[in-house]
């Protein structure tokens, strides 16, 4: 079997797997990562979201071989060791969670869209998350969420700014 | 461990090793000395409700089966209230399967809340009143000077105790009698009303493994299921050989059913080292069905048998009532008739279906075989119950763990995936996952039924409804009507009107049907809200008025019985509604508001929807307001959560869902031909309670059925055309 290397939440991995494996089961299966959803498997719920270089995909839709040399990370790996992520934060503190099986892939989508757009508008969060089904109906939340957690993302940036004047 | 036992209130407290208090709930019945619940009390704190350690943290055991209706969360509340705990010191687990201990560990119906609403409270207010015996002991002050709060037991002159100080101690008292508790008044409530962020929060956005989809034990093997897709076809033969030789595989095999839709229908099972091995697999199988007993069920053929009766009356008679026919021939009435059809629609859980089973063989004799199970269901006793009934494992050679549900919505109250399991893993003596496809999810559902109703009704000359007639179009099988297919002699405005009839004629059908959020009220309230919302028109009135006039006195149709109409609750959500959406103003062109009031599930319901219409039909539901009477509102953030989710969910059924199906064979396979609506289109959603002093109801479904006709008369108010039939893309429209 061909075997394939690659980043995993910044841990170097080598996967032996066949080379239309779809990342999302390279993922659940092979290295026990769950946090990463299957809920269609052709590209159309974002229930597997991940980012590969920080772009957020649809890992069902994008085999092992596609990913070989490059980073990946999933919902395991947004927080920061111990430090939640604002937007894993905020989803907690406004309980945006029904089910919770889509939530993963919400808040990858979400966090790419911060780290491309820190500031955006409801039209840009409808935008960047129109690719994540939610069965449960939790969109208003997700939406007022992702506000929060960017306001708060703006605020430790300028508390860090003015410690270092 | 030292046990005393109260068996009056049938709670029993113990005190453990280190110091502290675990009180538990027993059922009558089962305190036969030596009886199973007996031992299994005594044998592990896991069975308790309420544990308070030594160190003064609080874990609360959650009996009941989670899906993102909060009640892991919600009945936890309930017990700290009554103890007078901090949330903060409060942990919540979920309890292992055992319902003689936990009672029916069963979700669904929005039952849950009521069902256990005093069962809570009395195991809260027990806990307390021997925490207080315990502080009146230690602080030598009368019992009656002392309460808890915060986790202590306090006196006014500001002498405290923490439960954790007190927890050995409590464990000694006597379990107070039930008839003597008195519950907290709803002005002391400190936790009850407020907003608690559901339990599982940080595991679910940190994306720890929780869910049965995620279940992983030791040499697992993962596996595939594939059914014909004519619902009951039998297999003849399969490219076995082939499968086999594929990589990552490592068996597969023809099942054979026992013709059972609700527990094993004939398969093939394929096995291998990881989901996509099966899956890819699965995708090349080649298998030569049997179809001669498989369902041939036609919608397009239901439609046009449906039709062709619209006018006449139904075989069988529900209500007769009055006389309608006098009141259609009055010449002084204006009567008016519609045809309203409402599709098949599938659950789409977001976590498709799937169960690990691991089934060991015994050796024999006194070595019996065993059965582990990781089930995402709806009632883990039904797990148990297949075990028994088609293995013949009884339940002490079963351990079922109750799983997250990624979604539920009445889908997985049943069992067949939890058979189907128990089958390959006995087969292939391992543990094994067994995973469906979106694809099987979708064509193996047990569908919410589709139908149609012919009515007909009058106004008088003051536009006042006189006389109101239906003939329903359900669905049955094997002579009994399938799940939610209903019209009731009791369905609003029968009771409310001198005149009205109504008859059934029902369609024989294979497809399996089972309850979906909030069963028959999703399309009942459609047709009955829809077409009365017509007759107003007809009469010339506004629908608000129309509908209070209907309502009239305050009052129950069924005293006593909180489940049914109470016009005096009905009439305070629908004006609420109404007074918060801004009802009767001005509106643009193309703009519109439409009303819808449901009963269901115990829940009064008032929904406003306001929508815009281009000329292209494109639709806009800019906002919808909804009233809301359930009782007391035990966690607001999860009530609210749960109103916001039925109506998207609502509206994402009357938009674009529809499953159809032809020869037997379902249409539909995954997201891209059975859409979900998605974030843009989602509208802002705006909650009011009416927190009136009856027990609290759930709110899982009730919330639902008004949106459809809130949406449909807002569709009528912004551009004149009347929508009698979902989904709505159907008619043309789109978002
Ligand atoms: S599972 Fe990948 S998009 Fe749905
Ligand atoms: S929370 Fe259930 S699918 Fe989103």
């Amino acid at each position: 079997m061909p075997s394939y290397q690659m980043t995993v939440n910044g841990v170097d991995q080598e996967i032996e797997a066949e080379p239309n494996m779809p990342l999302l089961w390279v993922l659940r299966d092979l290295l026990g990562l769950v946090g990463t959803k299957f809920g269609c498997g052709i590209a159309q719920c974002g229930a597997c979201t991940v980012h590969i270089d920080d772009i957020p995909m649809p890992a069902c839709s994008v085999t092992v071989a596609a990913v070989a040399g490059r980073s990946v990370r999933t919902i395991e790996g947004l927080a920061d060791g111990a430090q939640l992520h604002p937007l894993q934060k905020e989803w907690i503190a406004q309980d945006v969670a029904q089910c919770g099986y889509c939530q993963s892939g919400q808040l990858m989508s979400a966090a790419a869209l911060l780290k491309r757009n820190p500031n955006p508008t409801d039209d840009d969060i409808d935008d960047a998350m129109a690719g994540s089904y939610c069965r449960c109906g939790t969109y208003i939340r997700i939406r007022s969420a992702i506000h929060s957690a960017a306001s708060q993302m703006a605020a430790n940036y300028v508390n860090a700014a003015e410690k270092k004047v | 461990m030292n046990m005393k036992l109260d068996r009056r209130s049938f709670l029993r407290v113990t005190s453990i090793a280190g110091g502290g208090f675990i009180l538990s709930s027993v059922v009558p019945g089962a305190l036969a000395e030596g009886s199973k619940a007996e031992a299994a009390v005594t044998s592990a704190e896991l069975n308790a409700f309420i544990k308070v350690s030594s160190d003064g943290k609080i874990t609360i055991y959650s009996a009941n089966a989670e899906m993102g209706q909060g009640i892991k969360t919600t009945l936890p509340m309930i017990i700290a209230e009554e103890l007078g705990a901090r949330w903060e010191d409060v942990e919540v687990l979920q309890s292992p399967v055992n319902q003689e201990l936990f009672g029916l560990q069963m979700a669904g119906g929005s039952t849950t809340v009521p069902r256990t609403w005093n069962q809570m409270r009395q195991m809260g207010a027990s806990a307390r009143e021997m925490f207080i015996s315990a502080g009146s002991l230690v602080m030598e002050l009368p019992r009656e000077e002392l309460k808890t709060q915060n986790s202590m037991v306090t006196h006014e002159s500001g002498r405290s105790m923490t439960f954790g100080q007190l927890a050995s101690l409590a464990a000694k008292q006597a379990v107070p009698d039930v008839e003597t508790l008195e519950f907290k008044s709803r002005e002391d409530y400190t936790i009850i009303g407020t907003s608690i962020s559901g339990v599982d929060n940080l595991v679910i956005v940190t994306g720890t493994a929780l869910f049965g989809i995620d279940t992983r034990v030791p040499d697992m093997l993962y596996a595939a299921y594939h059914k014909c897709p004519a619902i009951g076809g039998t297999v003849v033969s399969a490219n076995i050989e082939e499968i086999k030789a594929l990589p990552g595989i490592v068996d597969a095999f023809i099942v054979e059913g026992n013709d059972d839709p609700t527990e094993l229908l004939d398969g093939i099972a394929i096995v291998g080292t990881n989901t996509f091995a099966v899956f890819d697999a699965k995708s090349k199988l080649k298998v030569k069905w049997d179809e001669s007993d498989a369902s041939t069920d036609s919608w397009t053929a239901l439609v046009e048998q449906a039709k062709a009766k619209q006018s006449q009356r139904g075989d069988d008679e529900i209500v007769d009532k009055g006389d309608v026919r006098a009141a259609f021939a009055n010449p002084d009435t204006t009567t008016i008739e519609a045809f309203y059809e409402y599709p098949f629609v599938a659950h789409l859980c977001m976590e498709p279906m799937n169960c690990t089973a691991h089934y060991k063989k015994g050796k024999g004799l006194l070595d019996d075989d065993t059965l582990e199970m990781w089930v995402p269901t709806q009632g883990p006793g039904r797990a148990l119950s297949i075990a028994d009934s088609m293995f013949g494992l009884g339940k002490d050679q079963v351990t079922v763990h109750q799983m997250r549900l990624g979604g539920s919505f009445g889908r997985r109250v049943y069992k067949e995936y939890i058979a189907e399991v128990i089958e390959i893993s006995k087969r292939m003596e391992a543990p094994v996952k067994l995973t469906w496809t979106r694809e099987d999810d979708i064509r193996h559902d047990f569908f919410r039924s589709g139908g149609f109703q012919s009515v007909k009704g009058a106004v008088d000359k003051q536009g006042k409804l006189v006389a109101f007639e239906n003939h329903f179009f359900g669905m049955q099988h094997d002579g009994k009507p399938v799940s939610g297919s209903r019209f009731g002699a009791n369905e609003f405005p029968i009771l409310n009107i001198e005149n009205a009839y109504a008859s059934k004629t029902m369609f024989e059908i294979d497809i399996p049907c089972g309850p979906w959020r909030a069963p028959g009220s999703n399309t009942n309230a459609f047709v009955v809200q829809g077409f009365l919302d017509e007759l107003a028109h007809a009469g010339g009135r506004d629908y608000l008025d129309f509908l209070l006039e209907l309502m009239g006195e305050p009052r129950w149709f069924d005293e006593g019985n909180v489940r049914s109409l109470n016009t005096g609750r009905a009439a305070g959500v629908i004006k609420r509604a109404a007074k918060e959406a801004g009802w009767g103003r001005q509106m643009p062109t193309g703009r519109g508001l439409g009303l819808a009031f449901y009963l269901s599930h115990a829940g009064h319901i008032a929904e406003v929807a306001e929508v815009s219409v281009d000329a292209n039909k494109k639709l806009t539901v800019h906002q919808v307001t909804v009233a809301v009477d359930v009782g007391p509102i035990i966690n607001r953030s999860g009530a609210i959560s749960q109103v916001q989710g039925a109506v998207i969910d609502g509206l994402s059924t009357m938009m674009a869902q529809k499953i159809t199906f032809e020869k037997g064979r379902v249409q539909q396979s995954n997201f891209h031909d059975y859409p979900v609506l998605r974030m843009p289109d989602a509208p802002r959603v705006d909650v009011h309670f009416i927190e009136s002093d009856y027990s609290p109801t759930g709110l899982g479904e009730p919330a639902l059925p008004p949106l459809a006709p809130a949406v449909a008369n807002a569709i009528f108010a912004a551009s004149g055309h009347r929508v009698r039939k979902m989904p709505l893309v159907e008619e043309g429209y789109t978002m």
